[in-house]
C-alpha cells in the first residue's frame, strides 16, 4: 500500500524513540522547524521495553520550554503508531501539518531572515 | 552528592535578560549524576536561551563549556583565558560552585541556574533524598546509622515525637518518619535497649549556628 | 509527704488524691478576659490549669502572659512550653520570667511542626529536644544551675511534667519512652486524648510492669466530641490520634442535636473506667473551646468536689 502524504516534512528514522533527546528537539527548532511530530511505537510495545514512554516525557518538557520561550510547546507532539498503521500515520501528519499551518511559521526562523536582511 | 535542581527557564531569562554575551557553565561532578547542571543540562538552556533572544530580536552570544568541577581552583582556571569575552556567565553548578567562580572572576556577574537543595542519595532514578546537614558532629553511631537531624523534621534526638504515625511523619504521609527508621535499624542491630540512652543535648556550634565553618588540614596543607 | 515544689497540683497528688487538670488555650488576640472568662467557668472544678503555647502552630497569645493573668487570679497555671520556637537561651529566659510570678508548673513538649499553623513557611528552632528540656528545668531547679553552668540566683520551683502519646506509633517503645522521660526528671505526666482504652490501659500496664506508675504521675488526657463530624476528624486528620470505629459509630449514631450529651457521656464513661486502673493518678480534660462543659464532667464523673491542701 503506497499512501502519499505532504511533502514538507522531513522523515528522520531512529531505531527508537527513546533515543530522542530534549537537545535533539530543541536544536531542530533553534534551526527553523515549523513542529516537530515523535511517531513512536504504542505504549506497551515498545522493542527497548519503555523508550516510547521515556521519548514522551521529554517531549513533555520540551513542550514546556518552548511555551516558556514564546515558541509555543503545542508545535511538538508525540503519537503512539503501530506500523501496521499507515493510514493513521498519514492522518497524524496530515493533522500536524495543518496545525502547524495555523500556527504560523517558527518565529525563530522569520527572526533569522530578518537578520540576515 | 549535593542534590540540586534545575531552575525554571523564565526565572533565568529574567536574570540574564540585558547581557549580550553568556557563558553557560556545567559541572560534571553532582549536578551531573542529578541530572541539573551538566553537560546536558548545559545545553539544553543554552538553546532554549538563545532561541528566546532570537525570538526577541536580540544579538546575543551564548557559549557553552562544561567544566570538570567548579569548587577546585585547578578546573576553574580553564575558563581564565575566555572569561573576559562574556559579560555574565550562568553557572549550573551547586551554590558553591557559582560562588567559588565569582570570588575567582571578581568582575564578572556569575548567576545561579539550579537550586540547590540538599545533600542525598539516589533513591532510584528520578528520586534525589536528603541524609545530611553536615552538622559537623556525626553521631550516626547511635542512631543506628540513620540521621535525625536531616531525617526528623523536628530533628529529635531523643525521638519519635508524638505524631509518628504508622511509620510517618506527622508533617506527610509520604514522608518516612526518621525516628521509626532509627528504632527498626537498632531493633535489626540488636541494640533497642540503646534507646533508652538519653541523648544529651547538641552542641551545635559546629553546625551552621556557629558561623561559616572551615577545615584546616595542617598535614597536607602546601 | 515531701514535694519538691510548692506546686499545689504536686501537693495534691503526692497526698493521694486523684488531680484534674483542664487546659485553656490563649486568644488569637491580646483581650486578657479571653483567658479569664475559661478560666472562671473552671476553677472551682479543676486543681490546676494549662495554658497552651501556641497550640497546632497557630500563633497566640504567649502561654506565659496567660499563666501570669491566672496566677493573679489566685489560680493554678501549668505553663506548656514547647522546643520548636526558642532557643536554649529563650527557654531559659522564659522559665526564670515564669519563676518570677511563682508559676510552679512546666509542662515540656516538643510541639507541632510549623507547618500545621498559620506561619508554614517560618524556620523552627529544636535547639534541644522535650526530652531535654525536661532534663534542663529539673537543672535549673534542682541544681541552680543554668545549662551554661553558671549559678542561677532564686531558682525557679517547678513540678516538672512531661506529655506521653499511647497511641502514637512505634507502640512497642512508647513504653521505653515513657521510662525515658521519667529518667529525663519527668513527675508528672499528661497523655494524649484517650479514646482506644483498651489500648491505653495494655500501655499502662506495661508500664506497671517496669513499675513506672511509682516513679511518675499519670494524668490521663480525656476530650469530649462535640460531634460526630469532630469524632471523624480526630480520627482521620489528627496525627498520632487513635479513635476506634465504634467510637465514631457510637457518635454517628444519634441525631445531630443530641451528639454533644453523646460526646459527653462517652468521656464521662471513659473517665470512670479508668478511674479504677490502678497507675491512673488523676485526669487531664481538653475541651477544645467548650471549657463551660468541664464542671459537668469533673461533676459527672464524681470527681467533684475538688480536694483542698494547704498551702
Ligand atoms: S549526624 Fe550530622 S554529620 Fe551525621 S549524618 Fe546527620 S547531619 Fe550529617
Ligand atoms: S513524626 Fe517522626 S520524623 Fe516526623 S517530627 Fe515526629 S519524630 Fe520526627
Amino acid at each position: 500500500m503506497r499512501l502519499r502524504y505532504p511533502s514538507n516534512i522531513r522523515i528522520i528514522l531512529l531505531p527508537c524513540t527513546g533515543k530522542v533527546d530534549v537537545i535533539h528537539l530543541l536544536r531542530a527548532f533553534e534551526k527553523g522547524a515549523d513542529g516537530a511530530c515523535i511517531v513512536g511505537c504504542l505504549e506497551g510495545e515498545c522493542h527497548y521495553n519503555n523508550g516510547n514512554i521515556r521519548a514522551r516525557k521529554r517531549v513533555e518538557q520540551v513542550r514546556q520550554i518552548l511555551d516558556s520561550i514564546g515558541i509555543g510547546g503545542e508545535r511538538v507532539q508525540m503519537y503512539n503508531v503501530s506500523s501496521s498503521e499507515a493510514p493513521r500515520f498519514v492522518k497524524i501528519v496530515e493533522e500536524m501539518t495543518e496545525k502547524i499551518i495555523s500556527m504560523g511559521p517558527n518565529p525563530i526562523k522569520i527572526a533569522r531572515k530578518r537578520k540576515a536582511a | 552528592m549535593i542534590v540540586a535542581k534545575k531552575k525554571p527557564v523564565e526565572e533565568i531569562i529574567e536574570e540574564v535578560k540585558n547581557y549580550e554575551k553568556i557563558l553557560v557553565v556545567g559541572c560534571n561532578e553532582c549536578v551531573t549524576v542529578c541530572e541539573a547542571g551538566g553537560k546536558k543540562e548545559v545545553a539544553v538552556l543554552a538553546s532554549a536561551l538563545r532561541m528566546y533572544f532570537m525570538n526577541q530580536g536580540k544579538d546575543i552570544r551564548l557559549d557553552e563549556v562544561t567544566l570538570e568541577r567548579q569548587c577546585d581552583h585547578e578546573y576553574l582556571e580553564e575558563i581564565r583565558n575566555i572569561i573576559d569575552q562574556y559579560d555574565a556567565v550562568i553557572s549550573l553548578a551547586c551554590g558553591v560552585g557559582v560562588q567559588f567562580m565569582a570570588e575567582k572572576y571578581f568582575s564578572t556577574p556569575i548567576l545561579p541556574g539550579v537550586d540547590t537543595c540538599f545533600m542525598g542519595a539516589a533513591e532510584e532514578r528520578g528520586v534525589w533524598s536528603e541524609r545530611c546537614q553536615g552538622c559537623g558532629h556525626c553521631i550516626l553511631a547511635r542512631t543506628g546509622g540513620i540521621c535525625p537531624v536531616s531525617r526528623c523534621a523536628k530533628r529529635l534526638f531523643n525521638g519519635p515525637c508524638g505524631g509518628s504515625t504508622k511509620g510517618h511523619c506527622e508533617i506527610d504521609k509520604d514522608l518516612v518518619c526518621g525516628w521509626q527508621l532509627i528504632i527498626d535499624r537498632l531493633k535489626e542491630l540488636g541494640r533497642l535497649e540503646d534507646y533508652e540512652i538519653i541523648a544529651p543535648i547538641k552542641d551545635w556550634s559546629t553546625e551552621r549556628a556557629g558561623g561559616p565553618r572551615k577545615v584546616v588540614r595542617e598535614d597536607v596543607r602546601q | 509527704m515531701k514535694t519538691n515544689t510548692p506546686s499545689k497540683l504536686e501537693k495534691i497528688l503526692k497526698a493521694g488524691h486523684m488531680a484534674v487538670t483542664s487546659e485553656c488555650g490563649p486568644p488569637r488576640g491580646s483581650d486578657p478576659e479571653a483567658i479569664t472568662k475559661k478560666a472562671e467557668m473552671i476553677k472551682n472544678h479543676v486543681d490546676a490549669i494549662n495554658i497552651t503555647d501556641n497550640q497546632t502552630s497557630v500563633t497566640r497569645l504567649c502561654s506565659l502572659a496567660a499563666c501570669i493573668r491566672l496566677k493573679l487570679m489566685g489560680l493554678e497555671p501549668v505553663l506548656q512550653m514547647v522546643v520548636r520556637d526558642r532557643n536554649r537561651i529563650a527557654l531559659q529566659s522564659d522559665i526564670l520570667g515564669a519563676a518570677s510570678f511563682d508559676i510552679y508548673n512546666i509542662l515540656c513538649l516538643s510541639g507541632d511542626h510549623q507547618q500545621f499553623g498559620d506561619n508554614p513557611q517560618g524556620q523552627n528552632v529544636f535547639d534541644i529536644d522535650s526530652m531535654q528540656l525536661i532534663q534542663m528545668v529539673r537543672l535549673m531547679r534542682d541544681e541552680g544551675k543554668f545549662l551554661g553552668g553558671d549559678d542561677i540566683e532564686r531558682p525557679p520551683r517547678m513540678f516538672v511534667g512531661a506529655a506521653a502519646n499511647p497511641f502514637a506509633d512505634p507502640f512497642e517503645i512508647r513504653v521505653p519512652r515513657l521510662a525515658k522521660k521519667i529518667a529525663a526528671g519527668a513527675e508528672f505526666i499528661q497523655t494524649q486524648c484517650i479514646y482506644n482504652l483498651d489500648k491505653f490501659e495494655l500501655w499502662l500496664k506495661q508500664a506497671r510492669d517496669r513499675g513506672l506508675h511509682e516513679r511518675v504521675f499519670i494524668l490521663a488526657g480525656v476530650t469530649p466530641f462535640k460531634s460526630a463530624g469532630m469524632a471523624k476528624y480526630m480520627k482521620n486528620r489528627v496525627p498520632g490520634m487513635d479513635v476506634p470505629d465504634e467510637v465514631v459509630k457510637r457518635m454517628s449514631g444519634v441525631p445531630k442535636e443530641k451528639q454533644a450529651e453523646e460526646g459527653i457521656k462517652i468521656c464521662v464513661e471513659s473517665i470512670q473506667r479508668l478511674k479504677e486502673v490502678e497507675g491512673v493518678s488523676g485526669f487531664h480534660i481538653m475541651a477544645i473551646e467548650w471549657e463551660e462543659k468541664v464542671p459537668e464532667i469533673v461533676e459527672r464523673a464524681g470527681l467533684y468536689p475538688r480536694p483542698s491542701v494547704e498551702d
